[in-house]
């Protein structure tokens, strides 16, 4: 089969699944939804792969390759067609999408068992698939911003998935809001490429960019690049568009794992990656993405050393390791941000698996202040965040140690005021150290909580009155909440697969890309990034051997400290909160984003929306416009009312009145 | 003899049926009154038709009668309700239907 053809399959699959899903949901409830949604995915799996490995018998020149299924329009200015570009970036998006949905779609089998809205919850998971496989396969601007609104939709619905919980509805509603601001920006910067460029397809804008189409309008390549990041940093959670995702683990915690750890948020890095003869051109808009990654891994990573909720602080984490990924593509270091892309991916997923494992072992309590001692309890759980854990600060020779690294050294070769944000990026996994490893002190390590105990004497904890973890209400385990069982990675085979799958892969990835040594990805990946400037630079040995040393002491470091505060010194971390108050203040309430845009946009809008309420809604609308349309119709017909009298004779007369009238008009016509 | 006499005929007949319509108050003369101005149209029909040497006007007076006959079920019947029911027969008394 042709490459495009097994394209087109990798979409089939999981729209087929959302089909069947949704249209039997009643019949499939707890059990086949699951295995159907998760078979469906692992097909559109199976064909990545198909088109990988035929994409990798095609001319290395040829590797490029698109597929219209019908058009949309096609005149003089606009040609918008249903049709994918399969390359190896695309291919790549693709095979991390799938494969890592596969797992957690097993995983999601067992912990939403019980959950009353099972087959909903399957149908939206393969819908979000779908729309991910769309974004990543486009092959024109049109496709690309269908798959952008689509994977916004489903994680709206995914994320308000126990819709009866009032926090999870806002936190859906706030997420949606906050990416259609992107849509916006993507949409509004489509519209400056295209009006010079004169083509939506990928291809052809990249050559109208190679031939000088923007020669004399290097501004409005700018103003749409800007454009296209204001989307990439709503989707991918960069500040300042980064607060819904914190609020976004509100959902079930396989949903956080796929789309808010491993998929979608690493939608931005994809684009960037896939415009890059646009961003290498337009460099200030290059370097702003440079900026507000670097500025975003330094935030979250401040506010993940104080939040409580476990998974809010893996949130965090995400943020900033994808702050790391749009600093690398931004500064042209597309394969590092890619293969960050790829093992964050992995060993995040593998976190978050790890978290939902140790929530159900509570119970559903997610306060790190609750847990504590889980390490005996839970030895596989354990032995999964500590690789997680490992790979995510850094350490050798786990997967992220390489990633990062291979990013940081990029970013530091570039030289000028980038050595600043390279400096800023060993301060980012200095911390990552402490925030994650403080996690997991905190959860696994000191005297077992109450929880921990009863599960050592093979009891699992069981929630008197199920209750919201954020607000502590009372629930019930209907549909729209919580189903009533909590599971545990060590006694659900499914849960343990997927968790294992991704930790060998957390571990073993960074091998792909060992400096000097392999480089499949770099490879793998050089069709697309041909015609880069940046495709032939390789930092020198001396910086890349620097950096390997520094990110593993800063890393060793982070932990060290973190298991001397929380570990050796139980009341260290207690005695630095009340020594510095406000900083913890100001850290708890991560950097008052919240408030701040509350103040700068919420307000302003609504207070002139008020304003508007009152004077042009009432006067204009209401007053003149609808108020004079009903008085003109009710005046009218007071004048006519007079007629209908209710004679019938008087009728009768006034229709031969009429009929004679008009025979007369035509008479006199006539002569 | 010329055919225009037929049309004044006609014409003669349709003014003392709207006549009749609008000044009596029986609703069973009003209807004998409706049916002298069809037939004063049927015979302007066929006058026509007599004219112009086709027979398009005949079918449509043979139309209109068929029409007519239908009216006029139509009509005694509501007539014959009104009957029953005793209420006045006189079309001045109903006049609930007004502005």
């Amino acid at each position: 089969m042709s490459v495009t053809t097994w394209g087109w399959l990798v979409l089939a699959f999981p729209l087929a699944g959302t089909i069947l899903i949704g249209l039997g949901y009643r019949r499939m409830g707890r059990g086949p939804a699951g295995w159907l949604a998760t078979l469906m995915i692992a097909l559109a799996f199976a064909s990545a792969i198909g088109a990988l490995l035929s994409l990798q018998d095609l001319d290395e020149h040829g590797r490029q390759v698109t597929s219209s299924l019908w058009d949309y329009a096609a005149t003089g200015s606009i040609d918008a067609r249903l049709a994918i570009l399969v390359d190896p970036l695309s291919v790549f998006m693709a095979l991390v999408v799938t494969g890592v949905s596969t797992l957690i779609h097993l995983y999601s089998v067992s912990y939403m068992r019980s959950d009353r809205g099972n087959a909903r919850y399957f149908a939206y998971l393969n819908f979000f698939v779908f729309s991910m496989l769309v974004l990543v396969l486009a092959a024109n601007f049109l496709l690309l911003i269908v798959g952008w609104a689509f994977v916004g939709a489903a994680s709206y619905l995914l994320i308000s998935f126990w819709y009866r919980r009032d926090t999870a509805t806002a936190a859906g509603i706030k997420a949606f809001v906050i990416n259609v601001v992107g849509d916006v920006g993507l949409v509004l910067g489509t519209f400056f490429i295209l009006r010079h460029s004169g083509t939506l397809d990928f291809l052809g804008t990249f050559d109208a960019v190679h031939d000088g189409a923007f020669a004399d309008h290097r501004g409005a390549l700018v103003a749409g690049c800007m454009l296209l990041l204001v989307g990439a940093f709503a989707k991918s959670a960069q500040i300042p568009l980064h607060t819904w995702l914190p609020d976004a683990m509100e959902g079930p915690t396989p949903v956080s794992s796929l789309i808010h750890a491993a998929t979608m948020v690493t939608a931005g890095v994809y684009l960037i990656a896939r415009m890059h003869p646009l961003f290498e051109v337009a460099t200030p808009a290059a370097d702003l993405a440079a900026i507000i990654g670097c500025a975003t891994l330094l935030i979250a990573g401040t506010i993940a050393l104080t939040q409580t909720d476990i998974k809010r602080v893996i949130a965090y984490s995400t943020m900033s390791q994808i702050g790391y990924m749009v600093m690398g593509v931004a500064a042209g270091a597309y394969v590092a941000g890619l293969f960050h892309l790829m093992t964050h991916a992995f060993f995040k997923a593998l976190l978050f698996m790890a978290a939902g494992s140790i929530i159900g072992a509570m119970a559903g309590a997610q306060s790190l202040d609750r847990m504590s001692g889980f390490r005996r309890a839970m030895p596989f759980t354990f032995g999964c965040f500590v690789v997680g854990g490992l790979a995510l600060a850094g350490v050798p020779p786990f997967s992220g140690f390489f990633s990062k690294d291979e990013i940081l050294a990029f970013v530091g070769d570039r030289g000028g005021w980038y050595v600043a944000l390279y400096a800023v990026g060993y301060v980012g996994a200095f911390l990552t150290g402490i925030y994650t490893w403080r996690m997991i002190f905190r959860a696994f390590f000191n005297r077992p909580c109450p929880e921990a105990v009863e599960l050592e004497h093979g009891h699992l904890a069981h929630a008197e009155h199920p209750t919201n973890p954020a607000t502590g209400e009372r629930e019930d385990t209907d549909v729209g909440f919580p189903g009533p069982e909590h599971v545990i990675a060590e006694r659900e085979w499914r849960m343990k697969v997927a968790m294992g799958i991704l930790a060998v892969g957390a571990t073993v990835l960074g091998l792909l890309q060992i400096p000097n040594v392999t480089h499949v990805l770099t490879d793998y990946l050089e069709p697309t990034f041909a015609d880069s400037r940046f495709v032939h630079v390789h930092p020198p040995n001396g910086l890349i051997w620097f950096g390997m040393v520094l990110g593993t002491v800063v890393a060793l470091l982070g932990i060290w400290i973190a298991y001397q505060v929380w570990v050796k010194r139980p009341g260290a971390a207690a005695a630095m909160q009340a020594r510095f108050p406000a900083l913890h203040a100001f850290l708890v309430n991560k950097w008052y984003f919240d408030e701040l845009i509350d103040l700068l946009v919420v307000r302003p809008w609504a207070a002139l929306g008020a304003f508007a309420n009152r004077t042009f809604e009432r006067v204009v609308v209401d007053r003149t416009l609808v108020g004079g349309a009903t008085g003109i119709v009710r005046a009218g017909s007071q004048a006519v009312r007079a007629i209908q009298a209710g004679f019938l004779r008087y009728y009768a007369a006034l229709l031969l009145l009429g009929g004679a009238g008009v025979v007369l008009y035509f008479l006199i016509q006539s002569s | 003899m010329a055919l225009s006499w037929y049309l004044v005929l006609s014409a003669l007949i349709f003014c003392i049926g709207a006549g009749g319509v609008l000044t009596r108050r029986n609703p069973l003369v009003i209807l004998l009154c409706l049916e002298l101005m069809l037939n004063a149209a049927n015979l302007a029909l066929v006058t026509f038709a007599r004219m112009h040497g086709n027979a398009d006007g005949q079918v449509f007076a043979l139309i209109v009668m068929a029409v007519a006959a239908c009216e006029v079920a139509v009509g005694l019947g509501l007539i014959v309700a009104i009957f029953r029911r005793r209420l006045p027969i006189d079309v001045d008394e109903m006049k609930e239907l007004q502005g």
